[in-house]
């Protein structure tokens, strides 16, 4: 299966130009995040705008992982390209995701005091405080970025997370743990009365997010410049936008809002200075015409997905 | 002791700004429950009109008349002031009904647009505020340097802050106001026009964002169309801080930060700017949840 993977992305290598390339890198790296994000924000109906907090620790720890602690414990550094260096990859990304996982129950657990707008406000406190305390740690760059990190990240990488991490929180929300995070979303009061312990779920929620958050960090990090710039909250934002323009509490939704979110500005290209212009009016407009998001929260197979999308084209293009 | 002082002291002129902004935040989340994440761009369009306003008017000569700075001041104010309700009007008003959280993309969209317009308009490099008011540095008491315009910046956001105090306590729409963002539908059911009062709340709340954006103007001369992003967000924290939803919380609120700003920059770094302001939010929601004067609502099952 590995190979296979490996088989593809050369294939894609050839075929698509670097740019596209790039591009759907991006998308599937946008996919994990509004996944992960849509399980606290949709399946569990908490607000959190700290999502780019997390990848940011995923970020950095697996780098720094790759970085100081790999030449040492598994000798020479292998070729990036090679399955060799698979194993020390798969390591540092896990490693960044616990670490994430670890900052997750630390701003899951004020939301047991809090909701609604408050915990809103902390999840973006904690983001930025966490991008500070990063640009203040000189080991890893700090204001400077850091610098010589090996590129591992490939479409087959990001590809193959996107997937497990859809297939996990797919499974997770029809689970019986699933069913106990609906409940808290559609009435917290009730839930508690049915005896599911709210906060612990809660806070799990945030945990789990987190890790997945702190994975595609540290897919990131293999891949591009790493900076703290990328980690602002308006990188939550961002991620908070796929998931409400796809549809709370939809994961076909997240995936679909993550694609056209991270597309849509690069399609608009043809108008450059406006592009962006263009790109929030749009966004506007949709939340206006669509406010339930393009898919609402309703979970679609392939084919009633196909036939949805044939019907919603027109208010797309509005 | 002077340093801790002249920190004091900027740190009060800077908190006055988080302030007035903190003020609009405030007020429309108080009637609206929504967060107008495109609070912080109008006062960005408040500096850029005031801007274009001095321009115009060559107020920002060698020797400029403080009438023609009043003038400037006003106009950006009734400038925003419209900006506001024509905001509100063509995208919060259409999503009203729906859930909280598509209105809350669509102010991020006007925000996101409100930037990218500006940088199309204004161009993305900084431009420098003409002088409204001729700089003068004056030693208080104990060695502390303030500049005029920093007393100006005081004052001014004082004057504002009394007078909207006064609409909300002392006039009929200011009552009406009171009992839209207690109750907006029994408010309705009581004959009040919460469209209307809706539109005034904005009109206050984006004027005052763009004297905000006047005074910074005078201190910190170098306006560009993303300013708003950082105060803005500190300026809703400062609202969250002080209780959102009260007037002398969003104040005390802004104070606070303005002021703990300054002794991180005086006395650790200026790198930690920027994450203080959170650190005391989350010290301050951790012991009070509603925070410093927001009335804890108790749930209703």
């Amino acid at each position: 299966m590995v190979l296979g993977a490996w088989a593809l992305n050369g294939a894609a290598l050839s075929v698509l130009n670097p740019y596209i390339y790039r591009i759907l890198v991006l998308c599937c790296l946008n996919v994990i995040l509004a996944l992960s994000l849509n399980l606290v924000n949709g399946i569990t109906g908490q607000f959190s705008i700290g999502h780019a907090g997390f990848m940011a620790v995923g970020a950095y720890v697996s780098a720094a992982f790759t970085v100081y602690a790999t030449p040492r414990l598994f000798g020479v550094t292998a070729d990036a390209g090679s399955l060799a260096a698979a194993g020390p990859f798969i390591l540092a990304l896990v490693l960044g995701g616990l670490v994430a996982a670890v900052a997750g129950l630390l701003v899951g657990l004020p939301s047991m005091r809090l909701r609604g707008d408050y915990l809103a406000i902390v999840t973006l406190g904690f983001g930025e405080i966490i991008r500070v305390a990063i640009l203040n740690i000189d080991a890893v760059g700090g204001a400077r970025g850091f610098a010589g990190i090996p590129q591992r990240t490939n479409l087959a990488w990001v590809a193959a997370v996107a997937a497990l991490t859809f297939i996990v929180i797919r499974n997770l929300v029809r689970s019986y743990h699933g069913r106990a995070l609906l409940a808290i979303r559609e009435d917290e009061i009730a839930a508690e009365a049915l005896g599911v312990p709210t906060t612990r779920y809660k806070v799990s929620a945030f945990v789990v997010a987190a890790f997945f958050a702190g994975v595609s960090g540290g897919l990131f990090s293999h891949y591009t410049y790493l900076h703290t710039n990328s980690f602002t909250f308006m990188k939550s934002i961002e991620v908070i936008v796929m998931v409400v323009l796809g549809g709370m509490g939809s994961l076909i939704g997240s995936i679909l809002g993550a694609f056209i979110l991270t597309a849509l500005p690069e399609l608009l290209r043809f108008a450059s200075a406006e592009r962006l212009i263009i790109y929030s009016l749009l966004l506007i407009v949709l939340m206006i015409s669509r406010p339930q998001g393009i898919l609402g929260n309703k979970e679609i197979s392939w084919s009633g997905l196909l036939a949805r999308l044939r019907r919603k084209r027109p208010g797309e293009a509005a | 002791m002077q340093e801790l002082f002249q920190q004091l002291a900027n740190g009060i002129a800077w908190g006055s700004i988080y302030a007035l902004i903190a003020l609009g935040y405030t007020m429309v989340y108080g009637i609206l429950r929504l967060i107008n994440f495109a609070h912080g761009d109008i006062y960005m369009v408040g500096a850029f009109a005031a801007y274009y306003l001095a321009r115009l008017l060559h107020a920002g000569g060698p020797d400029p008349s403080p009438l023609l700075a009043a003038v400037v001041l006003l106009g950006s104010m009734a400038i925003c002031a419209g900006l506001g309700v024509a905001i509100e009007f063509f995208a919060y008003r259409p999503v009203r009904k729906s859930s909280r959280l598509t209105a809350l993309i669509t102010a991020i969209g006007v925000s996101l647009l409100l930037e990218n317009l500006g940088i199309r308009l204004f161009g993305a490099d900084p431009k420098f505020f003409p002088q409204l008011v001729a700089p003068k540095t004056v030693v208080l008491a104990g060695g502390v340097i303030v500049t005029n315009h920093q007393i100006t910046v005081v004052v001014i956001s004082i004057l504002l802050m009394v007078a909207l105090t006064l609409f909300v306590h002392r006039t009929r729409t200011g009552k009406a106001m009171r009992a839209v963002a207690f109750n907006r539908d029994a408010a309705s059911l009581m004959g009040i026009p919460v469209n209307r009062i809706i539109t005034i709340t904005f009109a206050i709340g984006s004027a005052l964002a763009a004297a905000a954006g006047v005074l910074v103007g005078l201190t910190n001369p170098k306006i560009e169309p993303l300013m708003g992003i950082m105060p803005g967000v500190k300026a809703f924290v400062a609202a969250v801080l002080g209780g959102i939803g009260s007037i002398p919380g969003a104040v005390i609120g802004g104070l606070v930060m303005g002021v703990s700003e300054y002794l991180v920059v005086g006395y650790i770094s200026s790198t930690y700017r920027d994450a203080i302001a959170f650190v005391i939010l989350i010290l301050v929601l951790l012991v009070k949840p509603a925070g410093l004067l927001g009335r804890n609502v108790a749930e209703k099952v």
